[in-house]
């Protein structure tokens, strides 16, 4: 099968091997000059002592400058990126990361400023963190907002602590929280670490909370309820409203996974629909970049009942406009995190939000539109489990593959062939063989098309010669790593070949 | 594979030899296909305690772990030591020489309630 | 797009959300501003803040020499607008990176395995403490006071809901944790004593004698560290069980206090214990050399609420802002950086002790920072020291109110002698006037 004449979009890989910067290395190359000492020499033996004095760091790089470029590079070319293709990855939002906010982030007093300095002498610093509170507290519709949570773990923890500090201040912290199946891995990874026990609560045969067992289940030992809206299916929660209610009745609160805002954001208010409490994903909704793994930033915003018990410190405003980082709050959780937050990625999703304005609602409406377009020409080739709307992101399954032994995890290793990133796999969990589509707002009619194509191109091979799609990737300079090997006998780090005489 | 008839079994996929006042206990060739490639095995301590229905550790797939919930209740006296280095036994020879524990039996009544081999076919057999 | 879809607007694709949850009018946000006006408003900000100011402030951010090169890398599109690497096919470039940094991480910490990174220091110290926990099957912490404020703040933030109890372990005048006081506290129920090294106050603890303490109740030593320029002069804490790592100094602007990058180091019979990504080198389908996440069944999205952490994003793209860093510098380019902190400290402190009333408050050793203590209130001296501009030494007696006339001096390698002389001048001045 020649599927050359199938792939459109154009492809990049680099067939060249690059070795570890440790099998490079040549004793006494460097790669940075720095100014000579304008001071004496210390003698480091008299100043630290023997027992502390250490001879250069064994085993470390010794390479040039030209080296170093060289090595990077290459690495760089290894991978797939926003700047190369589409991420269909659901629930990831990868839309396109905006240079500008790059280039502020890095400028001469932005990046350049320590947390301790004088408040006085950080006006600016405080400036942009009051603007991007407010334009996150507009968009989600509460009354308070803490920026200090360093990802959206972290802000589900943040989340969950103030709701004990608030239930606690009443007398009883309680016991447990209910979590969908459908929920994402961190939320009952972070319950666990605030204290909680997990109880999971089954979705009904639409995919969304089931009301009626939720009813049953909160009690006065029931802290919370972790919702994620819309569901990881990209459903909205259609009794969010009543859901709300039935908690507040047991005076327990509703938590938000924010993680899927860019469905909503312009639309809807999370604080208007009855949530207490969420999280955002700066690193998904408000564009900062995922650099392979993080940095993000995960914001939580609260209703006023919780505003006591925020992290320090709480920014306020003080007379004149003057704005200051105050840090004795008495009931405070503490803080989650040292100094205020990732604040070079505060800067990036400010320097986004500037960008669009009211405008966030445009990008919603596309990244909507695109899904369900998605959906439309795709749901005759692929299994679709649930059929209510979807907003930002689609999920079908592999049931009508698995008929000739092909998954999806096969489907998404296909479709790397085709020049597209692998959509989100197998999850969430209540979808046998999930495929999780999420285009965004940044792609255009065109690039959906070519999904759309290759997709249809996959189906059809996984009917006619599925062995092609159950042995891919096929183009890549590595295929198929063993897993299993790297699992069962770790190698973590790099190790120099044992010498004869020297220890290592 | 076909299933040992001197195995008892459970509904969650382990099995365990009953000998004097000694059970071995292992998961079965249905619970190592649906893992994979096993990669790693907990096991508890000798001396350990452990109670029928509840869970004496686990064993992880690369993208899975599954709790062992073991079949008998009683204190561990050995632990098979060999499958920390070999874990791909488990795969091999999940009912002979990949056993994970022997336990003392403090009921040895127990095994009378578990699956006999045939009614465990018929389980996985229904399941699958 | 719309009519293959079967709507005839925008607005349908919402229309089944309830009607009274739907916005009728525009966010209340200014409207969407041009790229140029974007540029202005974040340098007009950069304006209002600290410009042209000498700066002797450390405490857990440290001021180092960054090569252009580091930029340039983390700027490629390839690296900064790529996914975290669960498809490893397309990945390897993050992935090799990622265990490059894990290299350089053991070689510095002198620990036999590392992750690909934690939020920062002040949670991998955090994330460190609660391994220990479940190393041991303990809930007693032992904590010296001299580890950084705000990292003793973010671990009684998540202590106190699992059931951990924080104990505060003082120090002597050396600086340095009082083992008198460890000695007497350390029983079998302790799962970790945690030190600083250098600590808050600068000073270099003795990590071998603190683990033989923690050993010998069967406990485990915890080092954390906020200044890791200092392990190119300063031995490893080989002895330790874990270290916290806080790899700001490598590479990573101050930036107001984040993104930074923490690491957890540790022994390879621990790993299964370890929270956060781990990269392992493994082999393809025809034996190629090639790099995986692995061990993930300890991460959050297999084990769920029983997993070693709840991190997802870490910090990625700040470690390999680290992982450059450090193959820029190479091995003479960090020791020769150490070498010059080290200098310049030792020189900032005897200009300062020549000054009347100046005095250096702990005899341990130090690397680039040191504790003075002044005559008067460090606040006032500071705010006449602003008047020079300069910014002055973080003032110690707000964490310990023991120590209200004490002052945190950091030097580095981009101070130059001239701003220390300057410093030295001023503060004499300020000291000579009556208070």
């Amino acid at each position: 099968m020649d599927i050359n004449s199938k792939i459109k979009k154009a492809t990049r890989h680099t067939n060249q091997s690059e070795g570890l910067i440790f099998e490079k290395s040549s004793p006494g190359k460097r790669a940075f000059e720095l100014p000579t000492l304008d001071i004496p020499k210390a003698d480091a033996a008299k100043a630290l002592g023997d027992s502390h004095r250490r001879e250069g760091v064994e085993g470390f790089p010794e390479v040039s400058e030209i080296e170093v470029v060289r090595h990077f590079t290459r690495l760089s070319t290894w991978n797939y990126a926003i700047d190369l293709g589409m991420y269909p990855l659901g629930s990831c939002t990868m839309k396109y990361n905006p240079r500008v906010n790059e280039f502020v982030a890095r400028l001469d007093g932005i990046a350049t400023e320590h947390p301790f300095q004088p408040q006085e002498l950080s006006q600016g610093c405080l400036k942009i963190l009051r603007l991007l509170e407010k334009c996150l507290l507009e968009i989600t519709g509460m009354d308070a907002i803490t920026l200090q949570p360093a990802a959206g773990a972290q802000g589900e923890l943040t989340g969950l602590l103030l709701i004990r500090a608030y239930l606690q201040k009443q007398g009883n912290p309680r016991k447990k929280v209910l979590i969908p199946d459908s929920a994402h891995g961190t939320n009952p990874a972070t319950a666990v670490i605030a204290g909680y026990a997990v109880e999971n609560i089954k979705s009904e045969s639409h995919g969304q909370i089931d009301v009626d067992k939720l009813r049953d289940l909160v009690t006065e030992d029931v802290a919370a309820l972790m919702i994620t809206n819309p569901s990881t299916l990209g459903i909205f929660e259609e009794r969010i409203p009543e859901i709300s209610q039935i908690l507040h009745s047991k005076g327990a609160l509703l938590y938000m996974d924010g993680a899927n805002m860019n469905a909503l954001a312009g639309v809807t208010r999370p604080g208007d629909f009855g949530v207490d409490v969420m999280h955002l994903n700066l690193h998904k909704t408000f564009s900062t970049p995922h650099g392979g793994g993080g940095p993000g930033a995960g914001p939580v915003a609260m209703k006023k009942i919780l505003e006591p018990f925020m992290p320090t410190p709480v920014l306020i405003e003080k007379e004149g406009g003057r704005l200051a980082l105050e840090s004795v709050r008495p009931d405070s959780i503490g803080k989650v995190k040292a100094f205020a937050g990732n604040f070079g990625v505060l800067v990036r999703a400010l320097a986004y939000i500037l960008a669009y304005g009211p405008g966030v609602r445009q990008a919603t409406e596309d990244a909507v539109l695109n899904a369900n377009y998605i959906r439309k020409h795709l749901e005759n080739d692929y299994d679709l489990p649930y059929s209510l709307p979807s907003m930002h992101e689609v999920v079908f399954s592999d049931a009508l593959q698995k008929k000739n032994g092909v998954n999806t995890m096969d489907i998404a290793k296909r479709l790397i062939d085709y020049g597209f990133h692998p959509y989100t796999t197998a999850f969430p969990l209540i979808v046998p063989g999930a495929l999780m589509i999420e285009p965004t707002e940044s792609e255009s009619k065109e690039e959906c098309d070519l999904f759309i194509d290759a997709m249809k191109a996959i189906a059809e091979e996984a009917a006619k010669t599925p062995d092609v799609v159950k042995t891919a990737p096929h183009t890549t300079r590595v295929r198929r790593l063993d897993e299993t090997a790297a699992a069962r006998k770790p190698i973590l780090r790099w190790k120099a070949p044992a010498k004869s005489s020297a220890a290592d | 594979m076909s299933y040992p008839e001197s195995l008892r079994y459970t509904k969650e996929h382990e099995w365990v030899r009953a000998e004097g006042d000694i059970g071995t206990i292992g998961i079965t060739d249905h619970a190592q296909k649906e893992l994979g490639d096993i990669v790693y095995v907990d096991l508890p301590k000798v001396g350990a305690k452990i109670e029928q229905g509840k869970s004496l550790g686990s064993v992880e797939s690369v993208k899975a772990v599954s709790d062992i919930y073991s079949p008998v209740s009683g204190e561990v006296v050995e632990v098979n030591e060999t499958l920390a280095q070999a874990p791909e036994k488990l795969n091999q020879d999940p009912h002979g020489a990949a056993w994970l524990v022997k336990v003392r039996l403090s009921a040895p009544d127990e095994v009378k309630t578990l699956l006999s081999a045939a009614d465990y076919q018929t389980y996985v057999g229904a399941e699958s | 797009m719309l009519a293959e879809c079967g709507v005839a607007s925008a607005e349908d694709l919402f229309s089944h959300l309830p009607d009274d949850v739907r916005l009728k009018q525009p966010l209340a946000l200014e409207p969407g501003i041009s790229e140029y006006e974007i540029v202005d408003y974040f340098r007009s900000r950069a304006a209002e803040n600290a410009n042209g100011y000498a700066s002797f402030l450390g405490a857990g951010v440290y001021a180092h020499y960054r090569p252009v090169m580091v930029d340039t890398v983390v700027s490629r599109g390839e690296f900064l607008t790529s996914y975290t690497p669960y498809q490893a096919e397309i990945s390897q470039g993050t992935l090799q990176a990622i265990f490059e940094f894990q290299t350089l991480m053991c070689q510095l910490t002198g620990q036999e395995v590392a992750n690909a990174s934690m939020w920062d220091g002040s949670t991998a110290t955090t994330e460190a403490v609660l391994m220990a926990e479940r190393l041991t099957g303990r809930t007693r912490v032992l904590v010296a006071r001299s580890l950084h404020p705000e990292y003793r703040d973010v671990l009684k933030t998540y202590a106190k809901n699992l059931g951990l109890t924080i104990e505060d372990i003082g120090y002597t005048k050396s600086g340095r944790i009082d083992t008198a006081a460890l000695k007497a506290a350390i029983r079998d129920d302790v799962a970790a004593i945690v030190v600083q090294s250098p600590n808050f106050f600068g000073v270099i603890e003795e990590a071998s004698a603190l683990a033989e303490v923690a050993h010998s109740a069967g406990a485990l030593l915890v080092v954390s560290i906020a200044e890791g320029v200092s392990l190119g002069l300063v031995k490893p804490p080989v002895e330790a069980d874990i270290v916290a790592m806080e790899a700001q100094s490598f590479g990573l602007a101050p930036s107001y206090g984040g993104p930074f990058a923490g690491v957890v180091a540790s022994r390879e019979k621990f790993v299964r214990q370890m929270p956060g990504r781990l990269a392992g080198q493994t082999v393809d389908a025809e034996g190629k050399r090639g790099f995986v996440l692995t061990l993930a069944t300890r991460e959050q999205h297999i084990r769920r609420e029983k997993a070693t952490s709840n991190i997802c994003t870490n910090q990625a793209l700040c470690a390999l802002a680290a992982t450059v860093h450090l193959t820029l510098l190479g091995k003479e380019g960090l020791r020769e950086m150490a070498e010059q902190n080290l200098a310049k400290a030792q020189f900032a402190l005897s200009e300062l002790e020549k000054i009347p009333g100046v005095k250096r408050a702990f005899d341990g050793p130090f690397f680039n920072e040191f504790t003075v203590e002044l005559p008067r209130s460090v606040r006032m001296v500071n705010a006449d020291l602003l008047k020079e501009k300069i910014i002055g030494p973080l003032a110690l007696g707000p964490n310990y109110p023991e120590l209200s006339k004490n002052a945190l001096i950091c030097v580095t390698e981009t101070t130059p002698r001239g701003e220390i002389e300057r410093f030295a001048a001023a503060l004499k001045k300020i000291l000579a006037q009556p208070a």
